[in-house]
């Protein structure tokens, strides 16, 4: 899709050619040091996909101002308002534009503040999960060895199972070990450390794969000779050369994230629903289904829906970017 | 060949003994057995009989051991919940879960491999275009939410389809299959799609791409020379081509099919394992997960390792490369 019509729907921001082929690419590369920027500005899908990434983002981060009510705040909600059906269908409430839930939150506040839970999980488990796989690829390739041996089995034995069913094992235990004394917040950082711990792999792999490159490389030999220690080679001389391809699986694996968060909460072990994520909320809507209450699940799943697509056609398109073999 | 072969099944039991090791301690230390097996009001004296009479007291290695035994003769104990042995519950779930998982594959098979031939051929036709945006969107909605779809548009909205349950099942021995009543059939019809548009995705692709590849080679240029129908090229020559890696992968998907029967059998309430898992994380019912843990795990090595041996035996490389050095 990353063909053809690029000249009717160019962003303002880029300058007014006839074309972003031809010799207006150079000038194009050195206004932003990228070939990056042209294959974005190449393609309406990838721009569009950022744009609602950056909405949706910004929507979150902003939801305590913008969100007409606060659905933490229990002694706003009324029962009364329950089941409210969204504005434009008969019976809806211009309080409350999408609608309501079960106990009477507004399904707008809600999305906005459940997406910033969602967003926060996600964005969380991957720095988790990227700087896990980091430093142990960066040390199983270096040091190499018995070590490389060691790291590299226990990848090999997690890469046999699902990143979701091993999200959902340590989660499970860790709530069977947390069952009676339950700390507020506690189970974000469950969740965190479940989906954190179930994606290391892919990273590991990649970045050891790098590290056993770069390390017999003249400039790491020059590094060591003049006495540097191995933990600043591998951290400060090896790690920038291994950042594109993290970024990439990074990418990719918000958006798993994501949808794992989701799913777990929605299998009922993830957030309470006392704290809306998107997926606990298409959980609580899943169960009205039945009496037409459809406003409770579609638009959290709409949502969830947009967010998941958009994040992967950036990292796609990153991937197909950053990769010169691609090009 | 052999030596590959008990190179790999060493590793294999490696990977198991490690997940037993994990499964047995969290069957051990999460949470007290006894509290778990005996009421309140269960006296000490009492408790610590049931203690000694369990074994608890003996050193771990001794109980790992004992756990071990026992798990290659399928005793996991009692679940906590159900008050019953986890072999037998599991019993009673495997074959949901087993129709299920088979029922997905066969819809992403049926519909994947013509689908991928279509687009590799076909490559700039717009139902090609359709297909490929299609399957673009399936990989990227989560599970559950294709599942609460289907459910609104099939069962609420047009009342076609049963939304939960496996409807009325035939016992045939242990076995108690719903593929043999109609309304087993039906309800069988929601899960099985939502459980395999996935992977109907991945054998499309990679149907695709292989066709991409294979249908530029010297050989195929030369049936079409000798000017066989197209249709003798495309399926009798080109496709036959594409099905190894497409029989591998679609194996390796087997595990993750079994994996994500979890999410499908919530969402519809299909009584297989992948329920009785969730309902035993929520109400950490150790010994139901550490029986599921089990035995997802032997699945899994099992099918990786069956995939090995074909790919050794299909592509003779591996067995160059894969030889210990």
């Amino acid at each position: 899709m990353k063909d053809a019509a690029d000249s009717t729907a160019r962003p303002p921001a880029a300058p007014p050619t006839g074309s972003a082929h031809g010799p207006r690419r150079s000038r194009l590369a050195a206004f932003l040091d990228s070939d990056l920027l042209h294959s974005f500005l190449r393609s309406n899908l990838v721009i569009l996909a950022a744009l609602v990434s950056v909405a949706i983002v910004g929507a979150a981060i902003l939801a305590p101002v913008i969100a007409p009510h606060d659905p933490y705040d229990l002694k706003s909600l009324s029962l009364l308002d329950a089941n409210t059906p969204p504005v434009w269908v008969q019976g809806g409430d211009p309080n409350y534009l999408l609608g309501t839930d079960d106990q009477g939150r507004d399904i707008l506040s809600t999305i906005l503040y459940g997406t910033r839970s969602s967003l926060a999980i996600g964005i969380c488990s991957v720095l988790l999960a990227s700087a896990l796989g980091l430093s142990l690829g960066l040390w199983a390739g270096y040091v190499g060895g018995r070590t490389d041996a060691v790291i590299m089995r226990i990848a090999d034995v997690q890469l046999t199972f699902p990143a979701i069913l091993t999200a959902l094992l340590i989660d499970g235990v860790a709530l069977a070990i947390l069952k009676h004394h339950t700390v507020e917040g506690s189970k974000f950082l469950i969740l965190v450390i479940a989906i954190g711990l179930s994606f290391w792999v892919q990273y590991a792999r990649t970045v050891r794969g790098v590290t056993l490159v770069e390390r017999n490389k003249e400039y790491v030999e020059a590094a060591r000779l003049i006495g540097i220690g191995p933990l600043k080679i591998m951290f400060q001389h090896i790690l920038p050369n291994v950042l594109g391809p993290v970024l990439v699986i990074a990418t990719i694996n918000l958006a798993l994230a994501i949808i794992t968060e989701a799913t777990l909460s929605f299998l009922g072990v993830g957030l309470p629903p006392t704290e809306p994520s998107l997926g606990t909320m298409i959980q609580v809507g899943n169960k009205y289904l039945f009496s037409g209450s459809w406003w409770m699940v579609a638009f959290p799943g709409f949502t969830l829906a947009l967010l998941a697509l958009a994040v992967n056609l950036l990292g796609d398109w990153l991937r197909d970017a950053l990769n010169p073999k691609l090009r | 060949m052999l030596a590959f072969a008990i190179r790999r099944l060493f590793e294999a039991a490696f990977v198991m003994v490690t997940v037993a090791l994990i499964a047995f301690v969290v069957f051990r230390f999460v949470g007290d057995p006894i509290n778990q097996i005996v009421g309140q009001d269960t006296s000490i004296e009492d408790r610590l009989k049931l203690r000694e009479e369990l074994g608890l007291n003996d050193p771990i290695a001794v109980q790992f051991g004992r756990f071990l035994s026992n798990a290659l003769r399928f005793d996991f104990g009692v679940s906590y919940q159900m008050k019953q042995p986890v072999t037998a519950i599991i019993a009673e779930r495997f074959p949901a879960t087993l129709e299920l998982a088979l029922a997905a594959a066969l819809f992403a098979v049926a519909l994947g491999i013509p689908m991928g031939v279509y687009t590799g051929i076909h490559r700039d036709s717009w139902l090609s275009k359709i297909f490929l945006t299609v399957s673009l969107i399936g990989v990227s909605l989560p599970t559950f939410l294709i599942g609460i779809l289907l459910i609104y548009v099939f069962s609420v909205w047009l009342g076609l389809l049963p939304s939960f349950g496996r409807g009325e099942v035939v016992r045939i021995g242990f076995w108690r299959t719903g593929l043999l009543t109609a309304s087993g059939l039906k309800a069988l019809i929601m899960p099985a799609v939502t459980l395999g548009l996935f992977q109907m995705t991945l054998v499309t692709r990679l149907v695709r791409s292989e066709m991409l590849e294979v249908l530029r080679t010297d050989y195929i240029k030369f049936a079409r020379a000798r000017g066989l129908p197209e249709r003798a090229i495309n399926f009798g020559h080109a496709l036959k081509n594409t099905l190894v890696p497409v029989i591998t992968v679609i194996g390796l998907q087997l595990g993750a099919v079994i994996a994500f029967a979890i999410i499908t059998e919530t969402v519809f309430q299909w009584p297989g394992m992948g329920l009785m898992f969730i309902q035993a994380v929520q109400n950490a019912d150790i010994p139901v997960m550490a029986a599921y843990l089990m035995l997802v795990a032997f699945l899994f090595v099992s099918i990786n390792f069956v995939v090995d041996l074909i790919y050794v035996r299909v592509d003779p490389r591996i067995r160059i490369l894969g030889r210990p050095t």
